[in-house]
Parts: structure tokens; C-alpha cells; sequence
């Protein structure tokens, strides 16, 4: 199979032929937010080893973090986490057999993006509120 | 007549090696992520401008210490798999795919384990 000459073999028709439609939006974005994710905890946990680390080190990385390059990059990782939690949520929905019919499929991918732009924006109110 | 041995058959898993462990764990972690999740949005968000004295005290808290050892053994564990997923479905060259595969199941390891030990030894008074 491996070593097998590549032919050129036709293809199903793939994304490109496809007019994007919001479902499938949100099923490339939920993919895209666990990517981005993925690099995200190893940012986590890069200032919680800062912490571990020594002063000047937390010092650095709590610099970074604190500008406002740093934040913005938070309040990324923050509405990527609500996001993709909430297409979780509706993922896990669908794993019981329930939710697949067009009207709430349509509706669920709606409120879940109205979701995670609100939920996001409460929390960094909270947050700021907060201190 | 079937060659197969009775182990084979009992266990049901033919060439595939693996049965809905991968399916399963997703499910279990993503279930386990989301009060977790909550509690990690928390502790990032109220610690923007901390100092270091602030995540010690934090961190001595041994329920803050424990959530944090949690998230981030359920946070890995899903992640790991997800990205698999994604190498698998992009990625069809064997070896370049053993490759990230391989890479996948370090990076991970390497982030829960450095977690890990910053958390337990940040929560020890280190």
C-alpha cells in the first residue's frame, strides 16, 4: 500500500464546491478553537512554571501576560474555551440521539455563538469589575 | 473455519487493535471538562495582574491546588486525543504521521506533567 504508485484517482467533492453554510462553520471553528486550545495550555502552563520557577522569570512571563498583546491573547483563549465548551455541550447532546433535526440544529449553532461572545464579554467585565 | 484465536474473538476488536476507548474518553474528559473548564476561566482571568506572592497564596489553598490538578489532567488527556484526530485526518503520509502522532502524545505529556509540577510544587511552599 505504502509503496503502491500514487494515480490519480477522483475525489468526492470536497469543501471548495460547497457554499459555506453556518452549521459547517461552526463544526470548522469548534475544530479550530480546539487547535488553538491545544497551544493555549502549553501557554498556561509555561506562567504556571514561571510561578515555580523564580521571581525574575514570573516577573517576565507576568509582563507578557499583563500587556496588552498578553491579554488579548486571554481573551482568546477565553472565548475559544467558552466556544468550543458550548459545541461541546451540543456534541454531546447529539451523542444521545437527540437534537438532529434542521430547525434546532440551525437554532443550537445560533445561540451558541451568541453564547460565547456574551459569556466571554461577562466574564472580562466580572473580571475587571471584580478588582 | 476461523483461525482467530478466542482471545480475538472474545475481545471483538479484529485489525482495527483499539475499540471505542478513544470514542469513550473524549466523552468522559469533555463531560469532566466542563466544571473544570469554569474553574480554569476563573483562575486565568482573576490572576492577569497577579503577583507572585498572590498565585503562592492562591496555590496554598489545597482545593485551588487540586481543581488545577484536575483541569489539567482532563484538559491534556482531551486534548491529546482531539489533536490525534486531526493529524489522522489530515495527515495520511505513515510516516510523517507516525511522526506527529509521536509528537502529539509528548507535547501533551510534556504540558500535563510541567503543570503538574508547578502547581504541586508552587502549592508545597516552593
Amino acid at each position: 500500500m505504502a509503496n503502491s504508485p500514487m494515480k490519480e484517482r477522483p475525489l468526492s467533492p470536497h469543501l471548495s464546491i460547497y457554499k459555506p453554510m453556518l452549521t459547517m462553520m461552526m463544526s470548522i471553528v469548534h475544530r479550530i478553537t480546539g487547535i488553538g486550545l491545544y497551544f493555549g495550555m502549553a501557554l498556561f502552563v509555561w506562567w504556571l512554571f514561571s510561578a515555580a520557577h523564580s521571581q525574575s522569570y514570573f516577573d517576565f512571563v507576568q509582563g507578557f501576560v499583563g500587556s496588552w498583546f498578553g491579554r488579548l491573547v486571554l481573551f482568546g483563549f477565553t472565548w475559544a474555551l467558552v466556544h468550543h465548551a458550548l459545541g461541546g455541550l451540543r456534541h454531546l447532546l447529539w451523542d444521545t440521539g437527540r437534537g438532529f433535526d434542521l430547525v434546532r440544529i440551525e437554532w443550537m449553532a445560533r445561540a451558541t455563538i451568541a453564547g460565547s461572545v456574551t459569556l466571554t464579554l461577562l466574564i472580562w467585565i466580572a473580571a475587571y469589575a471584580a478588582r | 473455519m476461523s483461525m482467530r484465536t478466542p482471545l480475538s474473538k472474545v475481545r471483538g476488536l479484529g485489525s482495527a487493535k483499539s475499540g471505542t476507548e478513544h470514542f469513550w474518553h473524549q466523552r468522559l474528559t469533555a463531560v469532566a471538562n466542563i466544571p473544570l473548564v469554569i474553574f480554569l476561566i476563573w483562575f486565568c482571568v482573576s490572576k492577569v495582574g497577579a503577583d507572585r506572592a498572590e498565585m503562592a497564596a492562591a496555590l496554598s489553598n489545597p482545593l485551588v491546588a487540586l481543581m488545577l490538578v484536575f483541569t489539567i489532567i482532563s484538559v491534556t488527556w482531551h486534548m491529546r486525543l482531539g489533536m490525534q484526530v486531526v493529524i489522522e485526518d489530515y495527515i495520511h503520509s505513515e510516516g510523517s504521521k507516525l511522526i506527529c502522532l509521536l509528537g502529539n502524545t509528548f507535547f501533551s505529556l510534556a504540558v500535563a506533567l510541567t503543570g503538574l509540577f508547578a502547581v504541586l510544587k508552587i502549592s508545597f511552599g516552593g
